[in-house]
């Protein structure tokens, strides 16, 4: 193969052979090269097919905004990577990638007959297309979109590597290390400000490294590069973080970093994360982005080989590539007839300079006819050819008035374009930075900042090598002096400098018929230039409507390359000046950033904190199975060996209503009030009347928001006068503690009260069953347990197998039942010690599935289960809990409102299945007309349904609208295959009478 | 992640530690029963929901567990000043000499 490596030109380390592969072929490249420099040193250039038409494509850039060159890697299981730019990765050996969005082979692709059916494909083809029959969406479109939807292949087995994230400070950060940002770092630096330079390439340099003609200070470019290195890396002071990308930049000058550790090493160290990610709070920011070459619009310029001529330039001197031997330039901006001066200097015949300008600058004349390269100034390009190499271009002069002339075709095998160049304003524009627009550039710049920021060089339209530097070092010397630092900007000599301008274009005028021309905008979306005009014709007129209903921009690369030429055309098919249109909102990140440094640490077991009772570990000795509830996780049931859930489940509940069960209740949300006023904020708190409880009693409490739905609910014990024991639901804990203090601190201040979160001071053990008193009356001192002495809604403290207790004598199962609240650290002893001296009763621990069918027994609500924010404690059945003669009590005014009293509210009711082996699902919505047309009216659903043992048959409440006349109906419930139907009933289903709390 | 200035431990915390809590300076009515039904839907529904500047209430809920108030610019998301639960607003010169 033939190589176009030429030896004694660019940055890579020709001494050091590295061996790659793409699509399996092995190719060899050098230290210091990317895919893409490599690739084009063997003559590679088509690297992919488009996304909509899969057209060939190439290489369009040297840099981060490639929207072409996107690659597979695959470094080893779980490590495949897609939709990596060619452009920006590292080669090393044994590296392998693939090309992507083809079938069956790079060369020959099916795919490819998009292309010709271009006018299926057109502006919002998504809307028309596919359209009719209706009956198609599901069966035909939508699995056909979705095959051929989305870029590369996702991995699918999970990620081994590991991502670090840590957080910094520092005084200055400057981000880009071109030029500007070079000098902004360096007097930053020499002021004694702690600074942080980053740059998303691995080495330092910018646009530094594709030059080689400019001195500075008298010294090449590359050599005053090496001493600016040095000098940084000299300073302690100052951090340089390369292959580090500015992702985005955040509020109060947070920006974001994600830093790539890993993946240009050939053997990366273990235990190594792939990459940081760095949340870095600057005292001042210097941007310093650069910017990007604009391409040429005329049809045909994306067949690979048509190239930007500044990345040309960049593979030629920083990677020593030349990307064609018969290279024409097309452009309307002076930059690219650099690009032909080097590579022609470098041997290669420059086959045509093509300049849309009908006058250029004679020095640019002189220098082209002493190379003898032929210009033709005032010509357009019309076309190209070649399949899958671009292999001649078609060149039209264009007269003074206008008119195109008759074409000419120039043999070829590179087409290097330029349209002029970008400011990179993202960073700058996440900050909501204003923008301005420049009408001379047909560019917009950084405007005036909302964060403490200076913008620098290129990226804030200041092209040339001299005024970037002296931009730099003045934004590095303010940012430094607003740090608090000394500091002063040096100034630099800058020898050999071309002053370089450029016209502006929409799309290239052409002899063609326009509305066949395939003239991209977005390469990576495959957007052209009449698509952007149909979707104007079609009456988009604002540049977001247009960019949603082309894709233009809304591809990976965020339109880097295409954004302004799309604003051009949109701009000149809606006669309206392009700043009036405005452009489309950059959103973090820069560049496409993996879901690995997002996460950093936090996955796995980190991802969230696990809560676990004292008792956790005796239920996971013990075989439980468990479920998540709020951050806790809970003992589910208890299965024998071979037992299903269902026969556990039956076997939990038999055991608590015939003789005893054991439940960890330790969950459950604890809140300690006490003060003089505790009393008095429990009555504001609570719908209850807690001044009269007397102390050792307990009372359910109802706790309402002040829009009059049930917040919470729980048992409450009041200790002393002036001490209550609060629970709350096990997922309302934070809330409703959050709740309390808002009312305290804000509203009732006066208040003497203090609050206190007990949930993890205590472990709560729940005994259920009619031999629970027999079980602790031998293991519990100093409190009486006679029925008498100590009656259902009882608190009392005492002992309980040696150990301080607070005995709860409270049922949430409808059987004699206590909680046994004990300090947290003895939780698991009396659990194990009750646990023993119960096996006389046959004690049988359970869990939450049962708890749930025990409680649904007796019609207990769970709050967030059969109430959802919008149920008032009438709609539940709670209207007995409402202390009517308190004057008032959050959510007390409310309950007056005449929503809150209408007839037809959804109430909560018991439903019972005809069929009762039928186990209606949770969630199912009910119709009182199951033959009604659709869709039809739902009047509610069901909010809990279980297998009753106790009753040998389904039970289930739910809500419906009017649900309380509605006793004795039948309504019906429409299931996927059969429609159920059940009987309202109340809400109690076992022992209506109460009678077994007493037994 | 914006910093926010906690006027009980007086000291900027990140984001991270404060939970938001609605709109400021929306005092609960001392008899609620008092209020007919307009006036008790408006205490209860309706926010003033500005474009610019905004009163504002935080809890430095990982840290002190203290409300407060803030005046922060719905817009720019700038915070002008935080103050102590139970204080006026601020006034239209107090907010320009905080801001400045």
């Amino acid at each position: 193969m033939t190589s176009y490596r030429i030896p004694e030109k660019g940055r890579v380390n020709q001494g050091k052979p590295v061996r790659f592969t793409f699509n399996g072929a092995s190719y060899v490249g050098f230290e210091g090269d990317t895919l893409a420099s490599a690739l084009l040193a063997n003559g590679v250039h088509l690297i992919g097919r488009s996304f909509k038409y899969h057209r060939p494509r190439g290489f369009l850039s040297a840099g981060s905004e490639e929207p072409n060159a996107l690659v597979g890697t695959d470094r080893g299981p779980g490590r495949f990577e897609p939709n990596t730019r060619a452009t920006v990765l590292e080669v090393f050996d044994g590296l392998n990638t693939t090309s992507q969005n083809h079938w069956p082979s790079l060369k020959r692709d099916i795919g490819a007959v998009n292309d010709a059916l271009y006018m299926l494909f057109s502006a919002g083809f998504y809307y028309k297309t596919f359209m009719w029959p209706k009956s198609f969406w599901n069966k035909v479109y939508e699995p056909i979109i979705r095959g051929a939807a989305g870029l590369g292949k996702s991995p699918t087995t999970p990620d081994p590597d590991t991502y670090a994230s840590r957080f910094a400070h520092c005084d200055v950060l400057v981000v880009g290390s071109g030029p500007a940002g070079l000098a902004a770092a360096l007097d930053a630096g020499k002021s004694g400000a702690k600074v942080i330079l980053v740059d998303e390439q691995a080495e330092l340099g910018g646009s530094l490294l594709s030059e080689t003609d400019a001195g500075i200070n008298g010294q090449s470019g590359w050599q005053w590069l090496e001493e600016a290195r040095s000098a940084l890396a000299a300073m302690n002071n100052v951090t340089v973080l390369t292959r580090t990308t500015a992702i985005g930049y955040y509020h109060q000058n947070l920006v974001g970093l994600c830093q790539r550790l890993t993946d240009h090493l050939p053997n990366p160290p273990a235990d190594a994360p792939r990459e940081r990610l760095w949340k870095v709070r600057a005292h001042q920011v210097v941007l310093a982005q650069g910017s990007i070459e604009k391409p040429l619009v005329f049809e045909g310029n994306d067949r690979p080989g048509v190239m930007l001529a500044g990345s040309a330039r960049s593979y030629l001197n920083r990677y020593g590539v030349k990307v064609g031997n018969r290279p024409v330039i097309v452009t309307s901006h002076d930059s690219a007839w650099l690009a032909a001066f080097d590579l022609a200097e470098a041997g290669v015949k420059v086959a045509a300079i093509i300049d849309i300008r009908p006058n250029v600058s004679g020095h640019l004349m002189e220098s082209a006819a002493a190379l003898g390269v032929e210009v033709l100034s005032g010509w357009t390009v019309t076309g190209t050819s070649g399949r899958l190499r671009v292999a001649s271009v078609r060149a039209n002069p264009v007269s003074r008035s206008g008119v195109v002339g008759s074409a000419r075709t120039i043999a070829c095998d590179a087409l290097l374009m330029s349209g002029g160049w970008t400011p990179s304003i993202h960073l700058f524009s996440h900050t909501k930075g204003k923008l301005d627009w420049n009408e001379e550039g047909q560019m917009f710049l950084p405007g005036e900042a909302t964060e403490e920021s200076r913008c620098a060089g290129a990226g804030n339209g200041v092209f040339s090598l001299a005024a970037a530097l002296a931009e730099g070092a003045a934004a590095g010397a303010a940012a430094a002096l607003d740090a608090g630092f000394a500091a002063k900007a040096a100034s630099y000599r800058v020898d050999g400098e071309l002053v370089l301008t450029g016209a502006n274009n929409r799309e290239l005028p052409t002899d063609r018929n326009t509305s066949k021309a395939k003239a991209f905008v977005d390469f990576q979306n495959d957007v052209t230039a009449k698509d952007i005009r149909l979707a104007v014709r079609e009456g988009f007129k604002s540049i977001e409507h247009i960019k949603r209903y082309t894709t233009t921009g809304m591809a990976t690369d965020q339109g880097k390359t295409s954004n302004i030429n799309g604003l051009a055309i949109a701009s000149d098919a809606v006669k309206r000046p392009a700043p009036a249109v405005g452009l489309t909102t950059f959103r973090p990140p820069y560049t496409p950033t993996t879901f690995g440094a997002f996460a950093g640490y936090n996955r796995g077991e980190l991802f969230e904190v696990t809560r676990k009772t004292p008792i956790d570990g005796w239920a996971e000795q013990n075989g439980a199975e468990f479920e998540p509830v709020s951050l806790w996780r809970r003992a589910w049931y208890f299965p024998k060996k071979g037992e299903t859930m269902h026969a556990a489940v039956a076997r939990e509940c038999k055991s608590v209503r015939e003789s005893l069960g054991m439940f960890d209740a330790s969950t459950l949300g604890k809140i300690e009030i006490v003060g003089p006023d505790a009393a008095e904020f429990m009555n504001r708190m609570y719908t209850n009347s807690w001044t009269k409880l007397a102390p050792g009693r307990l009372r359910y409490g109802l706790m309402l928001g002040e829009d009059g739905f049930i917040r919470d609910d729980g048992v409450i014990g009041r200790l002393t006068t002036d001490r209550f024991h609060v629970t709350t639901t096990t997922g309302g804990a934070a809330r409703v503690l959050g709740m309390m203090e808002d009312y305290l601190q804000t509203e009732w201040p006066d208040l003497k009260v203090w609050l206190t979160s007990t949930t993890e001071q205590w472990a709560v053990i729940a005994l259920n069953g009619p031999n629970a008193r027999k079980l602790i009356e031998p293991l519990v001192e100093g409190i009486d347990l006679s029925d008498e002495a100590f009656p259902h809604m009882s608190v009392a403290e005492g002992k309980i197998c040696g150990v301080p207790t607070r005995l709860f004598r409270v049922s949430f199962t409808g059987e004699l039942g206590y909680e046994i609240n004990v300090p947290a650290r003895y939780g698991r002893a009396v659990w194990e010690e009750l646990y023993r001296a119960g096996q006389q009763h046959g004690i049988t621990p359970y869990g939450t599935e049962t708890m749930h069918v025990l409680r649904a027994e007796k019609g207990y609500i769970i709050v967030g289960q059969d109430t959802d924010g919008t149920v008032t404690p009438d709609d539940a059945g709670l209207g007995w809990a409402i202390g009517k003669a308190k004057p008032d009590f959050v959510g007390k005014r409310s309950l007056t409102r005449p929503d809150m009293q209408k007839a037809d509210r959804k109430q909560l009711v018991g439903l019972l299945t005809t069929d009762p082996n039928t186990v209606l699902e949770e969630g199912a919505q009910i119709v009182l007309d199951p033959s009604q047309t659709l869709p039809m009216k739902m009047v509610g659903h069901v909010t809990s349904s279980y297998w009753s043992a106790a009753l040998g048959r389904s039970i289930a409440m739910a809500v419906i609208e009017g649900g309380k006349a509605r006793e004795g109906e039948t309504i019906h419930v429409p299931t996927p295959g059969r429609t159920h139907t059940a009987k309202v009933v109340g809400t109690v289903f076992f022992d209506p009478e109460n009678k077994r709390l007493s037994a | 992640m914006l910093l926010i200035r906690c006027p009980y431990c007086e000291a900027e915390r990140p984001e991270l530690e404060f939970t938001y809590a609605g709109e400021a300076h929306i005092a609960r009515p001392a008899d609620p029963s008092k209020l007919n039904d307009d006036e008790w839907k408006t205490h209860l529904f309706i926010r003033s929901n500005p474009r610019g500047t905004h009163f504002e209430r935080w809890r430095h809920q990982h840290g002190c567990g203290r409300f407060f108030n803030a005046v922060r610019d719905t817009v720019s998301d700038k915070f002008a000043m935080t103050y102590k639960a139970g204080l006026p607003r601020p006034t239209e010169t107090e907010l320009e000499k905080a801001r400045s």
